[in-house]
């Protein structure tokens, strides 16, 4: 199938995806992907099981890397500088590129160290300013409320939609420039959910969010633009109100209302 | 919409809705005929009938209403699904006022039995009637378009609804020459020229109709488009 899906998104790319191939050893996950995604937008990749949307997310900031057996092909180009270049040191992509994952991930230390772990991976902070990144991070992720006056605790107390804004609250604690959210609120429930999905709002003003759901509704609530990827193929790319109203492929149009079997 | 959903149950939901969207239309349809018969017959029987089935048109109004509610909420509908129940939405308030029409015309009737005219007074009811076939045969024409989504037969509603506009202007000069001729034939004259407009309202609902049936399939709005713009967008 021809991946060079029409992406009529005039607004300025962060990351561009070039003739990106994928592959889990012999098994081609990812198939010559061609996007842009833009700037300060929320874009949402959706699919059925195994379509390739968190094999790309995890392509985004070369977690894959983790294992020998897995490789990508082609660019991604990362404001212009192509992320796959070996040269490039992956630690630095990744303090540009944060990621969350599905089930919360705090570390087994206390809240205020949760987030302050990574950004001591980068930076050297004094404490007063150090203090101030945590209680921005925490702020930023719609958390410090809830934990200012127990940031000494063990980061695994909280709740489950506690802990995953702990997690965001991190991601965001070394300032990347993209976010890369993957199912971020399938083990949540639906109030932890609103929260984080209130979040992913006020986070692109500042980010580039990328998100990963299985939630159909949840792509159409909060992204700006979605991509429907079916079987390692890129199908559809568009602003999300015409992918939810008026797509253009019809297995987008089968997969979305629900004819998909 | 051969092809099916995942849970059938949303399946015979949607295809209910649409029956029933139908089942308005058919009642709406057979009012507008009615009321007219009423008029060309001087019938007050016939409507009062008519004035009956508005409250049944009405009550559907609110059922289908209800239920686009229900499964809006419960369903979440995307894509052409969300776009069938929202052209649904907007067929049943149409239908709805064809309803009103139908009723206005059948009031109408009553008012002109009880001034004492009829038949004898050679006003051109006759003309009326045809007026109304040509109204009706658009609406049965854009209720079949429903059933079927076929976007042509809704395009050639929209291109014949100049054809009742041509008949009601054809309509309004000869009643004002019966009004010059015959002054004492105003008041009822009058009536007449009320019924041709209702009728050439129920060629425009009509023309409603056939404009969502484009949204439903095509997912383009077309609503204030020339037909020819239409027809480009649609082909």
């Amino acid at each position: 199938m021809d991946t060079r899906v029409d992406t009529p998104i005039t607004e300025k790319a962060k990351i561009s995806v070039r003739d990106l191939n994928f592959f889990y050893g012999g098994f081609h996950a990812l198939k010559k992907i061609n996007m842009d995604l833009p700037e300060h937008k929320v874009t949402a990749f959706i699919g059925p099981s195994g379509c390739g949307k968190s094999t790309l997310l995890r392509v985004f900031n070369r977690m894959f890397e983790l294992y020998p057996e897995q490789r990508a092909e082609g660019q991604i180009l990362l404001d212009g500088e192509n992320i796959l270049d070996r040269k490039l040191d992956v630690s630095l992509i990744r303090a540009k590129v944060g990621m969350v994952f599905q089930k919360p991930t705090p570390f087994p230390m206390s809240i205020y160290d949760n987030v302050a772990f990574g950004v001591k991976l980068f930076e050297t902070l004094p404490r007063v300013e150090m203090d101030e990144r945590v209680e921005w991070a925490l702020k930023k992720a719609a958390l410090w409320n809830e934990v200012k006056d127990k940031l000494d605790q063990s980061g695994a107390g909280l709740s489950g939609g506690q802990q995953q804004r702990l997690c965001i609250a991190r991601g965001i604690a070394i300032k990347p420039e993209v976010l890369l959210l993957d199912e971020p609120t399938s083990a949540l429930d639906p109030i932890s959910t609103g929260k984080i999905e209130e979040l992913v709002h006020e986070l692109k003003t500042d980010y580039t969010v990328l998100i990963v759901t299985h939630n159909m509704q949840q792509a159409a609530r909060c992204s700006d633009y979605t991509a429907y990827m079916y079987l390692g193929d890129l199908i559809e790319f568009g602003p999300t109100p015409e992918v939810f109203t008026k797509p253009k492929r019809k297995d987008t149009e089968d997969y979305i209302t629900g004819r998909f079997g | 919409m051969s092809d099916k959903h995942l849970s059938t149950q949303f399946d015979n939901e949607l295809s209910g809705i649409s029956t029933r969207v139908l089942e308005m239309g058919g009642l709406v349809e057979s009012q507008v005929a009615q009321a007219v018969y009423a008029l060309s017959t001087f019938s007050g029987d016939v409507a009062t009938q008519v004035l009956k089935a508005e409250e049944r048109v009405n009550a559907m109004e609110v059922e289908i209403d209800r239920d686009l509610s229900s499964i809006i909420a419960r369903r979440q509908p995307t894509a052409r699904d969300l776009r069938l129940l929202i052209a649904v939405s907007k067929t049943i308030a149409n239908l709805e006022r064809i309803g009103d029409e139908a009723a206005r015309i059948a009031r109408t009737v009553q008012r002109l039995l009880n001034s004492g005219v009829s038949s004898r007074m050679r006003l051109p009811v006759g003309d009326l009637t045809f007026e109304c076939e040509l109204a009706t045969k658009q609406l049965r024409k854009v209720l079949d378009a429903f059933a079927r989504l076929d976007t042509e037969a809704a395009i050639d509603v929209l291109r014949h609804d100049d054809q009742i506009d041509q008949e009601f202007d054809g309509l309004m000069r000869k009643l004002i020459t019966y009004m010059m001729e015959d002054p004492r034939t105003i008041s009822s004259a009058i009536d007449l020229v009320f019924v041709a407009k209702a009728i050439e309202r129920v060629g425009d609902h009509a023309k409603n109709l056939a404009e969502q049936i484009i949204y439903i399939v095509k997912g383009t709005d077309v609503r204030h488009s020339p037909v020819d713009t239409v027809e480009n967008l649609v082909r």
